[in-house]
């Protein structure tokens, strides 16, 4: 039986999609962070270049008719107060070099960054007018500083940002986790109760479920309720189907064998027996392929009763002592002292057991002796050896396949079903069958494994 | 005549080359033949360094060192204009060195001698103190019965006995001493007393003087009774404690100088500089060293026994004293309050 194919699992989806967003949320997270930490550092160093910049434009004077200026100590050693970067200065006036580094670039924006004397530098700018003795004088003053210190800042910003947000990701995938295990649990709930019905308990399902698997439970409960019609019908079918064909072919067999009785002539009696050959094999046909319609009905949900494997087998060996009689076949037992105890179908397992002593009995010559070996453990042998012609080499797959006959048997009555049911039921026990030659003689062996 | 033109021009080429003044230079040759060569430009003389040369040479017997000596401003000279085949600078000019640094021209270097160094004794990681050199007071007990305690208490001293002191107080030149012009500008940002000082100076005609070495030989002569901001640890070794001279350290503040070293950019011998740094660093663990060439190590133990003491910050606050119309204001100030004209 094939079951349904797995493809994808909604559980890692879940989780592969929330810690998805989990990921995107982190990287976000981390260069907000980082852009905004970023921009206070650079903040920082801008405010405190303009403060330098405005101490040195105050400290501005006229003298003499030109303007001089007196640079005031604290404007270039703030610079040097929180981290140890280099610092440049330039005063122009009306564009010529006052003091400072006379080839600092001056720009028209009042911020900069650019490269200068092998640094990156950010450099502020300011404007101012000083009259000396009645002209106007347009003082420029911009004060660089490189940026190392505050790289220091947002490389150390940056990695508590990667760490927080590494962190996020942890805790939101760990959270992901218990959510999506969390969010399928009503399934396994579901799952459990209905794994855990009996063979014939096809009730619908009644507990308390979240909204979505409302559906879900509702379609299975429709499809329990066809499956147990289904079931039922298949079950009458079989019985009726038993009892419609079995009884007239009883009655047409008795009506034969009496009519053989009161026939004289060698060739009516002849027609005769065959005909009650043909009546044979057509109700032996049909109860194996009830059987078997049977077997295949009831491995699919196969009662776990428990029972006495010994009994069984003693069961059904008196069941067909009668019939070997008749043939004049000794039957030998050797079973085990004590009961076997089993946990399996009983049905089936009758049917397995009643199907491959007929075999073996059928398959006899008269006069001969099947003995029936019962070797209980892990896993109970129960073996049939006959004296008959064996299998002839006919390989198990062969024999076990539907409607398949051994090549040697033309002259005996049979369906081929016989060992495809027990090779069924074995299978639905967990066990085998398993077919060899007879070892001391030639005939069969046939043994059933049950694990 | 050719000869000649070509003479002319590898003389004006020398010329060009050499623009700036050695005062000395010596070699010392490889103990153990030579492997390498580490050239050193320093203002320090003779007499304090070879003990921390040789000691050095001892650890690298395979290095030949050349010792050149000179200015504090040919050593910038020779840096910053015409960027000289040094391996390693040293000066005592901390201003000069900190320009130096902030304009591009030191390599920065880190290794487990320069991280134990205190934070004050270094800068970027590519200016390293290896001394700390206090500014003090050099005077005869004669004159000072009592020793002064603070600034305040010498201008008082002074003012009140302007006769007895007269033409006998003596200073750097500040104008032509780069020390004297650091220690000067370093004053004049930790109090206003130092103003008050040079005008009280300067109504005592006070006179000026090129080095250290000058003021303490006319304090020992009698022809000085105080010499202000001479070198510490050059003092120290000049002056003997049993005479009548003394050295005073004034408890309101005294200026530290910090000898400082660094690696140009284009230094030849990269690794034997860094060695030399290192050496220069660890310097307090040897004493003998330090006891022959006078130079005080860093020691960051003594800042917390005195609390007076101001070692100058690297950085670029000192940059602001270097500013061309920044010294020339302060020296017309200091010359119009310590000079009679």
């Amino acid at each position: 039986m094939t079951g349904p194919v797995a493809r994808g699992s909604i559980r890692r989806t879940l989780f592969l999609q929330l810690c998805a967003i989990a990921a995107l949320l982190a990287v976000a997270f981390f260069f907000i962070v980082r852009s905004l930490a970023e921009g206070a550092a650079e903040q920082t160093q801008d405010d405190i270049l303009a403060a330098s910049a405005t101490a040195i434009a105050d400290s501005l004077r006229a003298e003499d008719g030109a303007v001089t200026l007196e640079l005031p100590y604290s404007a270039l050693s703030m610079l040097g107060t929180i981290n140890e970067d280099r610092v440049f200065y330039r005063i122009t006036v009306n564009g010529e070099t006052l003091t400072g580094y006379d080839d600092l670039p001056l720009g028209d924006s009042a911020f900069a960054t650019f490269n200068y004397r092998g640094d990156t530098v950010r450099r502020v700018q300011q404007s101012r007018v000083i009259s000396t003795g009645g002209s106007a004088q347009q003082v420029t003053i911009a004060v660089a500083q490189t940026r190392r210190g505050m790289e220091a800042i947002s490389g150390r910003i940056t990695a508590t940002a990667t760490a927080v947000a590494l962190a996020f990701f942890g805790v939101a995938a760990g959270l992901s986790l218990w959510a999506a295990h969390t969010a399928l649990s009503p399934f396994q709930r579901m799952t459990q109760s209905v794994t855990r019905r009996g063979p014939t308990d096809l009730r619908p399902i009644t507990s308390a479920m979240p909204q979505e698997l409302v559906p879900l439970a509702s379609a299975i409960n429709g499809f329990m309720g066809r499956l147990g019609a289904s079931l039922k019908r298949s079950e009458d079918f079989i019985t009726e189907a038993a009892h419609r064909v079995r009884t007239p072919l009883a009655t047409v067999r008795t009506q034969a064998e009496i009519t053989h009785r009161k026939l004289q002539k060698p060739e009516h009696k002849q027609a005769i027996r065959s005909m009650i050959r043909a009546v044979d094999e057509s109700s032996r046909s049909a109860g194996q392929m009830l059987d078997h319609a049977m077997v295949t009905l009831r491995t699919d949900s196969l009662d776990h009763a428990q029972l006495d494997l010994r009994d069984l087998v003693a069961d059904t060996c008196e069941r067909l002592a009668p019939t070997a009689d008749l043939k004049d076949i000794r039957l030998t037992q050797s079973l085990p002292p004590g009961p076997v105890p089993y946990t399996g179908d009983r049905v089936l397992l009758q049917s397995a057991l009643r199907n491959i002593l007929d075999n073996a009995i059928k398959y006899s010559p008269a006069d001969s002796t099947v003995s029936v070996d019962f070797a209980p453990g892990t896993p109970h042998r129960i073996s049939f050896t006959d004296q008959g012609r064996g299998f002839n080499g006919t390989s198990l797959s062969d024999l076990t396949h539907r409607f398949s006959r051994g090549s040697n048997v033309d002259d005996i009555v049979g369906s081929g079903l016989g060992l495809t049911i027990a090779d069924e039921v074995a299978r639905a026990h967990g066990g085998a069958l398993d077919i060899s030659e007879n070892t001391e003689r030639t005939g069969a062996c046939v043994s059933l494994l049950l694990a | 005549m050719r000869l000649l033109a070509l003479g002319l021009i590898l003389s004006l080429l020398a010329s060009f080359v050499l623009a700036y003044e050695i005062e000395d230079q010596i070699t010392y040759p490889a103990p153990s033949g030579e492997t390498s060569v580490l050239r050193i430009i320093s203002t320090a003389d003779r007499p304090a360094f070879e003990p921390i040369l040789t000691a050095f040479q001892a650890q690298n017997p395979g290095l030949t060192i050349h010792y050149t000596i000179t200015g504090t401003s040919d050593v910038m000279q020779a840096i910053e204009a015409e960027r000289a085949p040094f391996d390693l600078v040293i000066s005592s000019a901390m201003d000069l060195q900190t320009k130096l640094a902030n304009d591009g021209f030191a390599q920065p270097y880190r290794s487990a001698a320069t991280d134990a160094l205190p934070p004050w004794a270094k800068w970027r990681d590519q200016l390293f103190a290896f001394t700390m050199e206090r500014a003090v007071l050099v005077l005869s007990t004669s004159d000072f019965p009592t020793l002064p305690a603070t600034r305040e208490g010498l201008i008082a001293t002074l003012r009140n006995a302007p006769s007895q002191f007269r033409g006998r107080v003596g200073t750097y030149d500040i104008a032509r001493s780069g020390f004297g012009y650091l220690m000067a500008t370093q004053d004049s940002r930790h109090s206003d007393s130092f103003w008050r000082l040079a005008e009280v100076m300067g109504s005592l005609d006070a006179r000026l003087y090129r080095s250290s070495g000058d003021m303490i030989r006319a304090v020992a002569s009698g022809e000085l009774a105080l010499a202000y901001n001479v070198l510490g640890s050059y003092a120290a070794t000049q002056i003997s404690p049993s005479g009548d001279i003394r050295i005073v350290e004034l408890s309101d503040h005294v200026n530290v100088m910090l000898r400082t070293a660094l690696i140009p950019t284009w230094a030849q011998n990269p690794g034997s500089a860094r060695a030399m740094i290192d050496f220069l660093t660890t310097l307090k663990t040897q004493p003998s060293i330090t006891s022959a060439s006078g130079l005080p190590p860093i020691d960051a133990g003594a800042l917390s026994a005195n609390p007076a003491l101001r070692p100058v910050r690297l950085g670029p606050g000192l940059l602001v004293f270097l500013d061309r119309l920044k010294r020339d204001t302060f020296l017309r100030n200091w010359h119009s309050a310590v000079s009679r004209e």
